[in-house]
């Protein structure tokens, strides 16, 4: 009888596990192959990285083979496709292409490798804002999702708190305070440890009872976290901060990563919430897997779709506050050209040379643009309503 | 719902709290210092600058300026660094301006998404639906300040009007129908540059809503029991796809004071955003302090309110 079924399950097709008929990736470009302003996005996309590269590798160093820095005063606001004079250039002047291709701006200087240059800043301020976003917000949605409910304790809390102290009173000019209040906090972490070891068994005495209650949880304490930085408005924040620091394009990243990383915390901690209940998280524990594995191997790659979309989402919008940023004058410092202070140095001359507008504007467009279509397309295609089954 | 409202009215005091440390921190503990900002002026001699800092606390330690720093903004006292004038008093000068802006702009968003989003809900996946889809992407990810100067270029060679300011300059005493068309032209551009983003997501979301209720088991009852489509469309399905725009009232209420700095600095708009903009060059602390406060009152507020108007407007939720 037994045998009997285990045959009928091996050969009656319905209850034996199929291999899926391809794999996710198959299944992502077929999806993907659908939706056709996805696809373009992804397409505009890769093409961008390419240019960014190229632009990279031809406009650096001592001898570019474009240089963005070159001024021609006698050939200042050529429009596009226009050819030099070759009179009134020295050989190593003339324009690498033979003609201007994007023309020329008020000094003379070359749009064609001024955006090849910009194209860089653009990319890595994306990509690198992004990325420390996305890593600040898996970090505190991880632990909001997956150790929220553990309580701060009381005694935790003020050794944080005489940490915290010490530290703005240090920075604040208070040396001998800030330095007491410092050496108490960080003096508390060992004593606690050794606390726990010696005095773990048993509980602890009467009168210490109120230092080890729990306060307040640690999902609270994050989340409330989070809705403190959403009370700044954002670009105004960034704006400050990047004025107040010396300009580089690093700061820019950095201040855009610090302030953008709310919403993937709280999608990272939702998602955290709803799998930390199903069956296969209670079955890698039940198991015995330690929690570090259960979440970097089984939670955050359900969890990354979201995530995902939101990046790319992100990236579009990174893009355009540098872009904005470089168009107030607080961006990248001024020998190095980005496509914003690209349309910031023609915006005086938007009726002689609207290429100088046009140009930088259409690129920084057609960019985010991509992204955008690209990251909408993503959020369908990971959508597992949308998914056949086999 | 009492106990709700304290509750979160308490929340929302302790985070402003945390906000204003916080703000207060970024800026004092940046780099450089306000009484620096000149040095090549020759009348700030050292012992201006002595002045200056005794004049504004600047002497004194991190936290007692912040104690003095949120005295004097409650009881209404605080004066810009630059100008010795009362901050309350120019952000209000400011404020009206921008109010202009902001109203336009509202207006505009509300009345253009709600048909654009029903319109392309109804007739999903055809060519408007998927021609509005494209150009809402396009308006998300047009940069405001590239966008801004395609309009001055086509309305100032088309129409022969100027755009920039809050008037034309140097219009002296026009009769008022002048007068009036000169405002709505300066006020025209500004506006819609601010909508056009706001427009894009909100009929959006306004598509997506209405697409949810229209899969639903009543919008289908009352197109099986032969009703109009009309009626089906507009008074089943609308009114219940509503719901969720009641509580965005309340988060409208942020943008009253964020006022767009790039579209306000280029077209010389004397608003807040410019305001914030000119402090932050000048590191007129005080305004900029007082900016980012009143907006964090706005948002809190603005949650606040939204959140208790769906309390009142959907009977299901009980918080």
């Amino acid at each position: 009888m037994k045998t009997n079924t285990r045959s009928v399950l091996q050969e009656g097709g319905m209850e034996r596990p199929l291999v899926p008929r391809e794999t996710r990736l198959q299944e992502f470009w077929r999806l993907l192959k659908r939706n056709t302003l996805a696809l373009l996005g992804l397409i505009i996309f890769v093409l961008f990285f390419c240019i960014a590269l190229a632009g990279l590798v031809f406009t650096s160093g001592t001898k570019p083979i474009f240089d963005p820095a070159m001024v021609r005063l006698q050939e200042k606001l050529r429009p596009p496709l226009s050819s030099p004079n070759l009179e009134t250039l020295l050989p190593e002047e003339a324009p690498r292409l033979g003609v201007y291709l994007f023309g020329t701006d008020d000094l003379g200087r070359d749009v064609f490798a001024r955006m090849l240059q910009g194209a860089w800043v653009s990319l890595t301020v994306g990509f690198v804002a992004v990325g420390i976003a996305v890593l600040i917000g898996i970090f505190m949605g991880g632990i909001s999702g997956y150790f929220g409910q553990n309580h701060v304790r009381m005694d935790q809390i003020i050794a944080g708190f005489a940490l915290l102290l010490g530290v703005g009173l240090l920075t604040a000019g208070a040396a001998f305070s800030g330095a007491v209040l410092l050496l108490i906090g960080s003096a508390y972490i060992p004593f606690s440890l050794w606390w726990k070891k010696e005095l773990g068994k048993g509980p602890p005495p009467n009168w210490m009872k109120v230092f080890f209650t729990g306060a307040v949880s640690i999902d609270t304490l994050i989340m409330r976290f989070v809705d403190i930085m959403l009370c700044f408005p954002s670009f105004f924040l960034i704006l400050t901060v990047v004025a107040l620091l010396p300009a580089s394009m690093y700061n820019i990243m950095v201040v855009i990563g610090l302030t953008s990383w709310m919403g993937t915390t709280r999608f990272v901690r939702a998602e955290f919430l709803s799998l930390r209940e199903q069956d296969f998280v209670t079955a890698a524990r039940a198991l015995g897997v330690s929690n570090w594995r259960v979440i970097f191997r089984h939670m955050i790659p359900n969890a990354i779709a979201p995530v995902l979309v939101s990046a790319t989402i992100g990236i579009a919008t990174a893009i355009l506050t540098e872009a904005g940023l470089s168009f107030l004058g607080f961006g990248v410092p001024p020998p190095h050209a980005t496509w914003g202070n690209i349309l910031s140095d023609g915006k005086g001359f938007i009726f002689d040379a609207p290429w100088l507008t046009f140009i930088p504007g259409f690129a920084i467009l057609v960019v985010v643009l991509s992204f955008n279509l690209f990251g909408e397309g993503l959020r369908d295609i990971l959508n597992p309503k949308l998914r056949e089954r086999y | 719902m009492l106990s709700f409202i304290g509750r979160s009215i308490i929340q929302k005091i302790i985070t402003l709290f945390f906000v204003s440390v916080i703000s207060f921190l970024i800026i004092h503990l940046a780099p450089g210092e306000p009484s620096q900002v000149d040095p090549l002026n020759p009348k700030f001699t050292p012992e201006m600058v002595e002045r200056f800092r005794r004049e504004f606390h600047l002497d004194r330690p991190l936290h007692i300026q912040y104690l003095y720093f949120y005295r004097d903004l409650f009881t209404g006292k605080t004066t810009s660094w630059k100008d010795n004038q009362s901050v309350l008093k120019k952000i209000l000068e400011r404020f009206k301006n921008s109010l202009w802006l902001f109203m336009v702009g509202t207006l505009l968003t509300w009345t253009l998404s709600f048909p654009i989003g029903i319109r392309s809900a109804i007739f999903r996946g055809g060519l408007y639906d998927r021609g509005t889809t494209f150009f809402a992407y396009l308006l998300i990810s047009i940069p405001g300040f590239f966008f801004a100067y395609i309009l001055i270029i086509f309305v100032v060679n088309s129409f022969h009007v100027p755009v920039i300011g809050m008037e034309t300059f140097g219009i002296g005493e026009p009769p008022w129908y002048r007068w009036f068309m000169d405002r709505i032209w300066h006020l025209l551009i500004p506006s819609v540059l601010g909508a056009t983003g706001g427009i894009a997501i909100l009929s959006r979301y306004v598509r997506s809503q209405m697409l949810e209720v229209e899969s639903q088991d009543y919008v289908r009852t009352a197109r099986a029991k032969g009703l109009p489509q009309d009626q089906v469309h507009y008074k089943h399905a609308l009114r219940n796809a509503l719901l969720p725009f009641v509580t965005m009232f309340g988060l409208i209420l942020p943008g009253l004071i964020g006022g767009s700095v790039i579209i306000e600095s280029i077209f010389s708009w004397p608003g807040m955003g410019r305001m914030a903009y000119e402090a932050i060059l000048a590191r007129d602390y005080p305004i900029i302090l007082t900016v980012n406060f009143i907006s964090a009152v706005l948002v809190l507020v603005g949650t606040f309110v939204s959140d208790v108007l769906y309390m009142v407007v959907d009977p299901r939720i009980r918080l």
